[in-house]
């Protein structure tokens, strides 16, 4: 449904986006991840069709953005990081100017907005001037603008940025709501937001990509070794030595008083350990799994700057 | 055409929900007003002296002596309005982060500049619309020509599209609308007395700088005379207003 393929960006000497290739599938949501300024919104605009491209192709749905930027603007919809909103209007007029701009047909209009309005639960501000609704009810203003005219692909820059936790979890699961009828990409810089609406995610860095596929893939293929934490109340250093007799173990070393245990991939001894843990009375406090998730890629893509 | 017109309906929609239109109306309305009045009163005394001889007699001239004063000073007026009405037109759009909304739209640029300067030269109708009640005094108390009446009216329009689509292009310029107004000022100030510069200049230069000028033509306009020339200027400057807007728009998004 979205292809980017190797798209550079250049404003003057700074490079923005570099060879950035990626694929979307129909129906899909997928999240681009990266810190600030690592090209997100850049990579967004020229979607858009908002900033040509220096190299490069992009397409969505089928259409070249840069070869046809009318037809596919028509079955787009983009909520920028500023919110494009005009304060002095009422919400249901905002909607209204948009969803006209947006082409969509004059008898169908007065439909069209109150369908968003009812799905972006707007209807007690629908009413009130823009200027004088909270954050949150503007940030669904955002989205609703972005809907109007019920557009193929959904393209969203930091929905969630802003908001109160409620705020965030309701925006998430409006943005899940949408999936299916609708391809989206959303950017972030938040992790738990990808793992949690998601099907896949594109994790760049300085304008490079650095991952990217769905999400159980890059788990799997990341997931190389298997662990836990383990706090006891005393003798760390006696417990560790037990644990490592256990068959299999791999490595125990003690960190921030905790130990932490890895085994090869493949087994499971959290029952020999727990075992070996009540029986020798060491008092066993706590215990989590040490499983590799996309935020250890992404803070090990990130930081450690390696390409993958 | 239905793009531009939901483009000028929006920017007449905050023209009218905002005090904008209203302020530039109303004050636009006191002064000319007031103009209208000190003419009329000092033309009531000169007529009084003139009609005492049969010469001076006949060459008394309402549409000379109160129009043609009356045009010139609207035409100040409006040169420092109008640069008020356009100043935010691109750069609010800039300021609070619209513009990515129109730009993402599938409608063109021109769409979106034609559409601003409709609202814009609508609101300057409206405003020239209501100062022809003054002339309800005129016509009551005096036998004035309609024509050349109607011929200032027309050469106030053109000079104010001109002056709209110069605001236009300055306000596509900065995302600063005192930085846009000022500037529009700046410029339709020079473009005013240009032809000041021909008096020193030689040759060609004499006639490029009174050709340029905004004043050499509107003189023409309020004396009554219609000529293509001054109609072709004056719409082809608001053209070239609206063509460099378009370029300075094209070109902040390919650098």
């Amino acid at each position: 449904m979205i292809a980017v393929d190797h798209l550079t960006k250049k404003y003057g000497d700074l490079t923005a986006v570099r060879d950035l290739s990626f694929k979307v599938e129909k129906g899909k949501i997928w999240g681009l991840l990266g810190p600030n300024a690592a090209g997100k919104t850049t990579t967004m605009r020229i979607l858009t069709g908002f900033l040509p491209a220096t190299e490069g192709r992009a397409s969505v749905g089928n259409l070249d953005v840069f070869e046809q930027p009318n037809e596919v603007k028509k079955i787009l919809g983009y909520l920028p990081e500023t919110l494009p909103l005009y304060p002095d209007m009422t919400v249901t007029e905002y909607l209204g100017f948009v969803a006209a701009i947006k082409k969509v047909p004059a008898g169908r209009r007065t439909e069209s907005v109150a369908k968003v309005v009812k799905t972006t639960g707007l209807e007690s501000v629908k009413g009130r001037l823009i200027k004088n609704i909270s954050r949150g009810y503007k940030q669904r203003v955002g989205i609703a603008q972005a809907l109007v005219h019920d557009p193929l692909v959904l393209i969203l820059d930091e929905p969630t940025i802003g908001l109160d936790p409620a705020q965030i979890i309701e925006i998430r699961s409006l943005i899940k709501s949408l999936k299916g009828e609708h391809t989206i990409i959303l950017s972030t810089h938040i992790l738990p937001e990808v793992t949690q609406t998601c099907d896949g995610v594109v994790i760049i860095n300085e304008g490079r990509l650095m991952a990217s596929g769905s999400l159980e893939d890059l788990t799997a293929s990341i997931r190389h070794k298997e662990g836990l934490f383990i706090k006891v109340r005393k003798d760390g250093p006696e417990a560790a030595a037990e644990i490592r007799k256990i068959a299999g173990v791999d490595k125990v070393e003690a960190a921030d008083g905790e130990l932490k245990v890895e085994w090869k991939p493949g087994l499971d001894l959290r029952d020999d350990i727990v075992r070996l843990l009540v029986e020798k009375r060491f008092g066993l406090l706590e215990m989590r799994p040490m499983a590799m998730n996309i935020e250890d890629l992404y803070l090990k893509i990130v930081s450690g700057g390696t390409e993958q | 055409m239905k793009n531009v017109w939901v483009v000028a309906k929006k920017e007449l929609r905050t023209y009218f929900t905002s005090p904008i239109a209203y302020v530039v109306i109303m004050v636009f309305l006191v002064l000319v007003g007031f103009f209208y009045y000190n003419i009329l009163m000092w033309f009531n005394a000169q007529a009084m002296q003139m009609a005492q001889n049969q010469y001076y007699y006949s060459q008394i001239n309402i549409n000379q002596m109160v129009y043609q004063p009356l045009f010139n000073n609207m035409s100040i007026i409006l040169l420092l309005m109008l640069p008020l009405l356009t100043m935010r037109l691109f750069s609010e759009e800039k300021k609070i982060g619209t513009e990515e909304l129109l730009y993402t739209s599938p409608i063109s640029v021109n769409q979106i500049i034609l559409g601003k300067f409709v609202a814009s030269l609508l609101v300057l109708l409206a405003m020239l619309a209501l100062t022809c009640l003054l002339s309800i005094f005129s016509f009551a108390y005096g036998n004035p020509e309609v024509a050349p009446i109607l011929n200032g009216y027309l050469g106030l329009f053109l000079l104010g599209a001109a002056f709209i689509a110069i605001g236009i292009f300055f306000s596509s310029l900065t995302e600063n609308q005192i930085v846009s107004a000022i500037l529009t000022f700046g410029a339709l100030l020079l473009f005013w007395v240009l032809n000041w510069a021909s008096n020193s200049a030689a040759g060609a230069w004499k006639d490029i700088l009174n050709y340029v000028s905004f004043l050499q033509h509107f003189d023409n306009m309020t004396q009554g005379i219609l000529d293509t020339t001054d109609v072709v200027y004056y719409v082809s400057f608001a053209f070239f207003g609206l063509f460099l807007t378009h370029s300075v728009i094209q070109s902040r998004r390919w650098r």
